[in-house]
């Protein structure tokens, strides 16, 4: 029996617009993928926790409220300093283009903004799994 | 009733006959470019609409007269012909002084009227210092944390001649209170006030999420702000009740329609719960809308809803006063419609958007600017925004009469089938036991997504054509001209808060949060008791906190 | 770090890593647990089951809170629907237990059913025992509430908690059906909304038609969101623990628990097997004969069995 990618797909931040997330979860779902959803207001140090504990291969993330640049990094940091280093970290939302390389430097290693099909989300993550 | 057309016999027949020979004839050489037309909310739209389609249509009854009900062709009598719309670009970020001098180059632009955008740890009832706000501070709004924040935002500027419109909902009361002290501060009193809170904590649950309480307890400080405001603030919107936010989170025209008025017979009924006279409040019941890129739908969209509230108004809650049936709204053009590919497109986009909305009959407008996909607008894509509204408003001559479409066979039959099938959810809606059941269930919430999801597959697999995005695109670099909010804001507004803190009489804070404690756990109205809070510098997180300790804290229902 | 030694710490990585292996049938982690199984026992079980929308999840959150104020440490498995077209899960069950997750002391897991029609896999006693060996006093196992997981829990959980809301109406006639009898302790969540007395007694009625043991469960009253009763039903938990110790059920049933789990393992290792050593294309065309009626299923089974285990492990022999 072949496990199942597990993602976790997280809200950081305070922002409520998780039309993006609940998409991006339903796709992967359909893709095959064990998709564990954390709901709103998630913290960073909430993130890690349930990303540890639920031993995932993938953690996406999404912001709309431009709190991209301090949360993303400070998820990234949580996750090493847990010495976690095989996890995909992918991130999504209402993102400049020019914050982008800041963000790949931090860590965070695919940014999708919006008008990004599911269907990229899906291929990148197999084609960029870890583990 | 005598219909004004009879000859419907010759026209069934010459349109099949025009249908069988012609039309079927070019379809053999000129295929249709798709084997259905359809709206966005899935209704089937046909080649051509004749008088057939608008066979039933009865004018006095189902459209009447402007001002009249059930006010399908709008609220007043003359419309645009005595004043456009209000033009109103919601606005704010970073601190109170940024957000002031933005507002102030606004109403020298030509602006109407203000509506304060507010920062998230604002609307969700957190201080800047919250260790939940870290990075948002300042970022989609204003931060505002205590009275001294409001009294920096509307310095010089005058209470008694701007309409302001606040996005706030679960702490809707406070701010409120804190603008009513501002006013005092100017000497300007609390009945001259005008102006609309949001408060509408429905579509938080549903769509937005800056909840704060659980729903009991959210359903009376809303009355409770109905209630204060009827005696002391008689020419406010106590609420907005808004279908914007349900349609950006995916829901289709008709499902933003019957959303929308589901939420708002939840609020009356509340409010007639709590001993409240229908016509003593309904009057200063508003509505905010989307308005979508199908043009056609959303005019008919606006003109079905007004005519399916009148009658729930006068039919279901025996409303006497005519203002009580008038549905009054203020729209923004759709903000998910934006792309970040090719931002400029997104100004055509809104100007479709606007003529929407105008044609709709709305009040006031916000169109959004083109960079709004990317980040938060600049100052120059705020005004192109602007000159779209006064574009039209000036130049088109769409305002010349009053619901010029009304008549349109198509526009009609749209406009019907709209009403009808918002009405059919409306009616499950309350099968289920009202709004607020449907909420707790996820129902509400599965429409919505479903058709969110559904609409996103049609973009992929080309159903839909959006330009720039899955067609027509092309090679672009980072933009650099976006606006960017400074990340001293967070301290500075942690530096305001402690001297805050030093320099405000801690005592009278102390006892003032201590009384509204007592009365929380009591059925009294809050509004007199937050207003006393605010006045002595309580901080917004401050007051939050109190009422979470009393009322609990809303958890979210998720269904996937 | 060394998985069997972080297990053995406490280290919620090594415990996280261990539960996916096991759901993958890993030999590394099978051997591990071959090793510390000694170190398991003390973990109490306890399977949460009852309609969709009950609030199980809210309900273990808020029991969790309750043993955790006792210093217990408690791991909790969710359990939500795999897809049967897709084969993927979204486990949300989390949302209800945010503040739960940065507890040093609680360890949340999710899990898909996967291919087991909707019952308890194997991989779900798995992560027992891994949370077991990790150190949890007391371990939760969500259902999702429908099909035969309800039933299976009973398989694996030591005290079966049935939540139960007021109103199901009819709903109550289809429990009464082979799943009212697998509770110990019924809980009627959402009692602040009224109607719970009318279910309780519609509960009561139910047991006192079904009473066979010493032991009757108990029915309270709760209401999770409005932490009402909550200490109450932790209670009642903890008397059905307390009965089963003090008259030996406990270790009875375990071996009961045991003696299924072994054929369950002796049964899904025993498949793997036979379709390991199986050519895929030989049972093709059996399948194919036995559709043109060239051979009946029978003979197709014991063609099957017989060329798998005739190039197999000695010592196997399934010929009579």
């Amino acid at each position: 029996m072949v496990r199942p990618i597990r993602v976790l797909v997280a809200k950081p931040g305070l922002d409520g617009h998780d039309r993006g997330a609940k998409i991006i979860a339903r796709a992967l779902r359909d893709s095959g993928m064990e998709v564990i959803y954390t709901g709103l207001r998630q913290t960073p140090e909430q993130i890690v926790a349930a990303a540890v504990q639920e031993d995932v291969d993938v953690v996406a993330m999404s912001i709309l409220s431009g709190a991209h640049n301090h949360l993303f990094p400070k998820v990234v940091n949580l996750l090493k300093a847990e010495g976690v280093d095989d996890v995909l970290i992918i991130g999504g939302g209402v993102i400049p283009k020019e914050d982008i390389p800041f963000l790949m430097e931090s860590g965070v290693e695919a940014v999708f903004t919006p008008g990004t099909p599911t269907k990229d989300v899906v291929d990148y993550i197999y084609n960029n799994l870890k583990r | 009733m005598e219909k004004n057309f009879d000859g419907y016999e010759e026209i069934d027949k010459s349109y099949n006959n025009w249908e069988n020979n012609k039309v079927e004839k070019i379809k053999l050489r000129f295929p249709e470019r798709k084997e259905k037309f359809t709206t966005s909310s899935d209704i089937e739209v046909k080649g051509l609409y004749t008088p057939l389609d608008a066979k039933d249509l009865n004018y006095v009854e189902d459209l009447g007269f402007p001002g009249e009900y059930p006010f399908t062709r709008g609220v007043q009598p003359t419309m645009y012909r005595g004043r456009l719309w209000t033009m109103r670009q919601y606005a704010g970020f970073a601190t109170a002084e940024e957000s002031n001098q933005r507002y102030k180059y606004l109403l020298e632009q030509g602006q109407t009227g203000l509506s304060v955008a507010f920062d998230l740890p604002t609307q969700i009832g957190y201080d800047s210092d919250h260790g939940l706000a870290e990075g948002e501070v300042g970022k989609v709004g204003v931060a505002i944390d205590s009275l001294r924040d409001m009294e920096i935002l509307f310095d010089g500027i005058p209470l008694d001649k701007v309409s302001t419109s606040m996005t706030i909902n679960a702490p809707a009361g406070i701010l409120l209170a804190m603008y009513i002290a501002v006013a005092e501060k100017q000497g300007v009193s609390s009945d001259r006030l005008r102006g609309t809170i949001q408060n509408d904590i429905l579509k938080e649950y549903i769509a937005r999420g800056t909840y704060i309480f659980p729903p009991e307890a959210s359903m009376r400080l809303i009355t409770n702000i109905f209630e204060y405001c009827s005696k002391e603030v008689p020419q406010w919107n106590t609420i907005s009740i808004s279908g914007y936010h349900i349609r950006e989170a995916g829901a289709t025209a008709v499902q933003e329609v019957a959303f929308t008025l589901a939420d708002g017979i939840a609020y009356v009924e509340a409010a007639i719960k709590a001993g409240l006279n229908v016509d003593d409040f309904a009057p200063r019941l508003s509505f905010f809308f989307n308005a979508h890129n199908d043009l056609f739908e959303e005019i008919a969209k606006f003109r079905a809803a007004r005519r399916l509230w009148a009658k729930i108004m006068k039919n279901r809650f025996k409303a006497k006063n005519e203002k009580s049936m008038q549905l009054k709204f203020h729209t923004q053009t759709a903000g998910s419609t934006l792309t970040a590919q090719q931002p400029d497109n997104n100004i055509i986009r809104v100007t479709i958007q606007t003529l929407a909305a105008v044609l709709g009959g709305t009040q006031s407008l916000h169109t959004n600017s083109r960079d709004e996909a990317l980040a938060l607008p600049t100052e120059d894509s705020v005004r192109i925004a602007l000159r779209t509204q006064q574009i039209v408003g000036y130049e088109s001559g769409v305002t010349e009469t009053v619901d010029p479409l009304a008549g349109s066979y198509y526009i009609e039959s749209l406009t019907d089938k709209i009403e009808e099938e918002a009405y059919e959810l409306i009616k499950k809606i309350d099968e289920l036991g009202g709004a607020p059941k449907a909420i707790e269930k996820g129902y509400i919430q599965k429409e919505i997504q479903s058709s969110a999801y559904k609409y996103q597959m049609e973009i992929e697999s080309m159903e839909k054509i959006v330009v720039g995005v899955n067609k027509f695109r092309i090679e672009e670099d980072a933009k650099s001209d976006i606006l960017r909010v400074d990340a001293d804001v967070e301290k500075i507004q942690k530096e305001k808060l402690k001297a805050l803190k030093l320099n405000r009489n801690n005592e009278d804070v102390k006892t003032a949060l201590n009384i509204l404690e007592k009365k929380a756990q009591t059925d009294e109205n809050l509004m007199p008791y937050i207003l006393n809070a605010v006045k002595k510098y309580a901080t917004l997180g401050e007051i939050c906190n109190i009422l979470r300790k009393v009322f609990g804290e809303y958890e979210q229902t998720v269904i996937l | 770090m060394n998985l069997e030694e972080g297990l053995l710490k406490g280290d919620k990585k090594a415990c996280a890593r261990m539960i996916s292996l096991l759901e993958n049938d890993d030999k590394e982690a099978i051997n591990i647990i071959k090793r510390l199984y000694k170190n398991t026992g003390n973990a109490y079980v306890i399977g949460i089951t009852g309609p969709p929308g009950s609030g199980k999840s809210t309900l273990t959150d808020k029991l969790t809170k309750e043993l955790r104020n006792e210093g217990k440490r408690v791991g909790i498995i969710a359990i939500d629907p795999t897809s049967p077209f897709s084969g993927g899960a979204i486990l949300g069950d989390r949302i209800r237990m945010q503040d739960l997750a940065l507890d040093k002391d609680i360890f949340i897991r999710s899990m898909g059913t996967r291919g087991f029609l909707g019952g308890m896999s194997q991989a779900t006693w798995g992560a027992v025992k891994v949370l077991d060996i990790y150190g949890c006093d007391y371990i939760f196992i969500e259902t999702v509430g429908v099909g035969q997981s309800e039933i299976d829990i009973v398989k694996i959980a030591d005290t079966v908690l049935m939540v139960m809301v007021p109103n199901l109406g009819d709903d109550i006639q289809a429990l009464k059906a082979g799943i009212m009898e697998i509770a110990d302790v019924f809980a009627i969540n959402k009692s602040d909304l009224g109607g719970a007395d009318k279910t309780q007694l519609e509960i009561e009625m139910n047991l006192d038609l079904n009473e066979k043991s010493n032991y009757r469960p108990p029915v309270i009253k709760v209401s999770a969101v409005k932490k009402q009763g909550i200490n109450m039903l932790l209670e009642n938990i903890l008397e059905h623990k307390e009965y089963l110790e003090r008259t030996g059920e406990l270790n009875k049933s375990r071996t009961v628990k045991n003696r299924n789990l072994i054929i369950k393992l002796v049964e899904e290792e025993l498949m793997k097997i036979i379709l390991d050593r199986t050519i895929k294309e030989d049972l093709d065309y059996l399948s194919k004969d036995v559709t043109d009626r060239a051979i009946d299923p029978y003979t197709a089974r014991d063609r099957v069995i017989g060329g798998a285990i005739s190039t197999g492990v000695k010592g196997y022999s399934f010929k009579k």
